[in-house]
């Protein structure tokens, strides 16, 4: 049997490999890594620094600098809770708090049976449909407490 | 003859139900027999009617609005297919008064067509502004460009000919064209209602802009929280490859131009021009100081226009029917039209396309009709996260990058978020900080400490320890961080902070104060 090490390098070869040609590749390369695992796995960044020839500290400075990159897997589902001005003048605060309540976690955790993971997130262009929220990529507009208690149920499924 | 129904696939209709009501629809369809086609359109942006539902009859449109789900089976059978008359009938789309006040150059085909048809496109005025810029020298384009007076609408105003004619003028093998749709303020969405909704408007505006200087090579950097304007955006750019509108003969004629679409990764700061072109790069997205302007020592140090996504998508417009054209709207240095997005608390909030000139207050009470929840509007914020917060006593300044500089605010991408009388003041100026300490990218020092400063010392404020130390001390901070910071992201924060706590003292009054005064 293979070491899960050398399989995470495998897979993540493949990704640069097919990658690496594009002007300025870093980004759509952690993108394509994190597609592929769920999160960035430290393993690949030797790989990436080494076809793209930077050192694993610049990796690592490009993964940490941004908010979308993990350093470990999400929840099945990911729900982003949009905490920017246009939200809160209709009530994102209120939004935050019964989400977390309902879910049982804050913002940046993942309930303990894996199912989801709260983040908050600034902005999602949805600022007529105030207050919204996007889960797995499905953007939600206009949430009250009766939306949010089927999100939380539907994401326990 | 088969009838067409349209159904948004904006994401804001999206957000509102349209997947459910398309659904619902397309088994009406089905289950009565009807000779009836779906086109997911994009929004015409009155969000509190979507989604809308349009169906084209023999004397035009006819729309429904906002449709739920469980309306769908009510309007087939109120005649929904040829337009038959519901409680939900809003009529003709163009006589609603909120779309029948702007005028629509920009916008013009966004929520009309379908997004990814490229013969809608063109039987809507699509390419004509691209063919005009075949036959033209790169000089005529940028001169046309110039004398449109269109400038920068992603918040700086920079006049957009004079950036083009330093790329022109810039000597070198290799130039590119980036297009900022990085659209990271709050209240703002107008370039992801266009990247939805007509795709190839952007397109065409790129392709323009490398004719005009150029460059071969376009990307347009797109955040991620937008996935379904990405999706758009490549299907579209594939179409217009095979379509032979990009590619090594741009249109037959011997200009080489591609575009490539670039997802972001969270950073708000990215939507700042030399961050954005760091990003690009493969670098965090850390800001540059300046000069070397982008236009000089841009993308991987090469000449480069970077454009926000409207200054882009407007300029066909512009070359088809003439810079005069253009220009003749506005008012000022101004020139031209503005899409502002009404947003928040909000009755009627979304997309008005006008020209320069109204009033914050025509807009706010009168278009957006006050606030959602019917108590009074406190305040506005105009140019979203680093836009200032206007009170109603400045409601008579008109919409015009000058005007509202005079004001100590800013137009900024043109979104506008209204605030009712429960608003805490303190709290958004905080919040301003706070989200500047997440955002910053960490280069300069008046930007990554001063936010977290300014957080601390808004929270001395709010528990009443020595509130005049406090006040003086924020002010000073936000002279040093408007003065000191390298770009708009520490340098704008002040905006929001100082608008807050001059139009609004009494929120920044020590608590039993203000119980006192009550």
């Amino acid at each position: 049997m293979q070491h899960a090490g050398t399989d995470i390098a495998d897979r993540a070869t493949v990704i640069v490999n097919d990658l690496m040609g594009l002007e300025g590749p870093l980004l759509p390369i952690l993108h394509g890594i994190q597609h592929e695992f769920g999160y960035v796995p430290s393993e690949t960044l030797p790989v990436i620094a080494e076809a793209l020839n930077l050192s694993n500290a610049e990796v690592h400075g490009v993964v940490t600098f941004y908010h979308d990159y993990r350093n470990h897997p999400a929840g099945r589902h990911v729900l982003k809770i949009c905490q920017a001005e246009a939200c809160q003048s209709m009530g994102s605060d209120h939004v935050a708090a019964k989400i977390k309540q309902l879910l049982g976690i804050g913002f940046h955790e993942t309930t303990r049976d894996g199912a989801v993971t709260l983040e908050p997130v600034y902005c999602l262009g949805l600022c007529a449909c105030a207050p919204a929220a996007m889960l797995d990529g499905v953007p939600i507009g206009r949430l009250d407490d009766e939306a949010l208690e089927e999100i939380s149920a539907a994401v326990r499924l | 003859m088969t009838v067409t129904i349209y159904i948004p696939g904006d994401s804001g209709a999206l957000a509102l139900g349209a997947e459910k009501v398309a659904r619902a629809v397309a088994g009406e369809i089905q289950g009565r027999g009807l000779d009836a086609r779906i086109v997911r359109n994009g929004s015409r942006g009155l969000y509190w009617l979507e989604p809308m539902v349009e169906v084209e009859t023999e004397t035009g449109r006819v729309a429904y609005g906002p449709v739920k789900a469980s309306d769908v089976v009510a309007l087939f059978d109120a005649g929904l297919a040829s337009g038959g008359s519901h409680p939900l009938s809003l009529g003709n789309p163009e006589d609603i008064p909120f779309l029948k006040r702007q005028t629509r150059l920009t916008f013009a085909r966004c929520g009309v067509v379908a997004p990814l048809s490229l013969n809608d496109y063109q039987s809507h005025g699509g390419l004509a502004g691209l063919r005009k810029a075949v036959g033209m020298t790169p000089a005529d384009v940028v001169q046309t460009v110039t004398e449109s007076g269109l400038r920068g609408r992603g918040g700086a105003g920079f006049p957009t000919g004079i950036k083009w004619k330093t790329v022109l003028d810039t000597a070198a093998d290799r130039k590119y064209i980036v297009c900022n749709a990085d659209e990271g303020d709050s209240a703002t969405f107008a370039d992801r209602m266009i990247m939805e909704g007509d795709p190839f408007v952007l397109i065409e505006g790129m392709t323009i802009a490398g004719l005009a200087t150029g460059a071969t090579k376009g990307f347009v950097y797109i955040r991620s929280e937008y996935p379904h304007a990405i999706a758009v955006m490549t299907a579209a750019v594939d179409i217009a490859r095979k379509a032979g509108i990009l590619g090594t003969t741009v249109l037959g004629s011997p200009n080489a131009f591609d575009i490539e679409i670039r997802s972001g990764a969270g950073a708000y700061v990215c939507g700042e021009e030399t961050s954005l072109l760091n990003s690009l790069e493969g670098k965090r997205g850390v800001v540059r100081a300046k000069p070397p302007l982008p236009a000089i020592q841009g993308l991987f140090g090469k000449p480069t226009v970077i454009n926000n996504v409207i200054s882009l998508a407007s300029v066909p417009v512009i070359l088809d029917k003439g810079p005069e054209h253009y220009k003749d709207f506005g008012m000022g240095r101004s020139r031209g039209t503005i899409p502002v997005q009404i947003a928040g608390n909000v009755k009627h909030g979304g997309l008005f396309e006008a020209a320069f000139g109204m009033t914050l207050g025509e807009l706010v009470d009168d278009i957006g009709g006050g606030t959602a929840t019917g108590r009074p509007v406190k305040a506005v914020q105009v140019g979203g996260p680093l836009g200032a917060y206007f009170p109603r006593e400045l409601f008579d300044t008109p919409f015009d990058y000058e005007a509202f500089a005079g004001k100590d605010g800013l137009i900024g991408h043109a979104g506008i978020t209204v605030f009712d009388d429960s608003a805490d003041m303190l709290k958004q100026a905080r919040f301003a900080m706070e989200f500047c300490a997440i955002e910053s990218c960490g280069k300069c020092t008046p930007c990554r400490i001063g936010s977290t400063r300014g957080v601390e010392t808004l929270d001395k404020l709010a528990a009443g320890i020595e509130p005049d130390k406090q006040i003086a001390l924020v002010t000073d901070l936000c002279n040093t961080m408007k003065y000191g910071s390298l770009c708009a992201l520490g340098g704008f924060t002040p905006y929001p902070v100082m608008s807050a706590l001059t139009h609004f003292p009494q929120d920044f009054a020590p608590k039993p104060m203000q119980e006192a005064a009550e």
